[in-house]
């Protein structure tokens, strides 16, 4: 069957749901009044390490983390 | 949200067995799914150990749908942080759905539907209580309960109406100056959210 389907804008552009929803959750976010806006990017910091694994042996770790250098 | 069902539902039929183009039951329906030819062979095998459980024991019944339209309408409005209402009986919600603003009443036919930026009103007898919600889903059961969940929403007195027009404007030049598909779709966004946090301030 042939996908005739109407596609939102952004999935034509090879972008999923998820990024979709929280660019639009970030963009909300910025446009909020102090000390909303604080509490609020505070709320969504992240903080993980992670690395693939290959050959039983686990690779260069990617970290992402929000939190300040201490 | 439903035209790609048709296409994703055909997909699966044509490619599985004929087992899976059979339809399945609700949850209701189904009766008991004991499977007793396993158990008795469980039982021999292992006589002192009960037969292992199945999820659809562990499954609660689907709620049945009252005979008569209840009076008032249960919500239940979650964010990834917080519930922010949480079995609240109210009069009428209208949600900013993709198709636009609809109206959920007690009796509401069930539906699910995806939310678009937009703003989520919430009527209790006189009081109005509304929302900016940035996106997310409603879940309208049969038994009028209705499950609103949504990645980001804030009441409208917290929104900055200064930097709701700075980033209209911003979004704007950046979708008129965009060259890949990917920074047209970002800048796509930015102006969709920004102007409907436009009209939710000025409206």
């Amino acid at each position: 069957m042939a996908s005739s389907a109407a596609v939102p804008f952004w999935r034509a552009a090879g972008m999923t749901y998820i990024t979709y929803s929280n660019i639009c959750a970030n963009l909300v976010r910025k446009c909020l009044k102090e000390p909303f806006k604080a509490e609020s990017i505070n709320r969504e910091k992240v903080h993980f390490s992670l690395s693939k694994w290959a050959d039983g042996k686990p690779q260069k770790p990617v970290l992402r983390s929000d939190a300040p250098e201490v | 949200m439903f035209r790609q069902a048709s296409r994703l539902l055909s997909r699966s039929v044509s490619a599985a067995s004929s087992k899976s183009a059979t339809t399945r039951a609700f949850s209701t329906e189904v009766p008991s799914t004991i499977d007793s030819t396993f158990v008795e062979s469980w039982k021999k095998v292992a006589p002192n150990m009960d037969p292992p459980q199945t999820p659809s024991a562990y499954m609660k019944p689907r709620p049945s749908t009252a005979s008569s339209i209840p009076t008032k309408l249960t919500v239940n409005f979650v964010l990834p942080y917080a519930s922010e209402l949480s079995g609240k009986e109210v009069d009428m919600v209208i949600i900013p759905a993709t198709t636009g603003q609809m109206g959920v009443l007690p009796g509401h036919v069930p539906t699910i539907a995806e939310l678009k930026p937009g703003i989520m009103s919430v009527h209790e007898g006189t009081d109005i209580k509304k929302y900016f919600v940035s996106s997310g889903f409603a879940f309208l059961h049969a038994n009028s309960v209705a499950d609103i969940i949504a990645v980001e929403a804030v009441p409208l007195e917290n929104l900055d109406a200064s930097q709701v027009q700075k980033g209209l404007a911003e979004f704007t030049q950046k979708l008129a100056s965009a060259t890949t598909d990917l920074e047209k779709a970002e800048a796509q966004i930015g102006v969709e959210v920004h102007s409907a946090m436009n009209a939710a301030l000025s409206g």
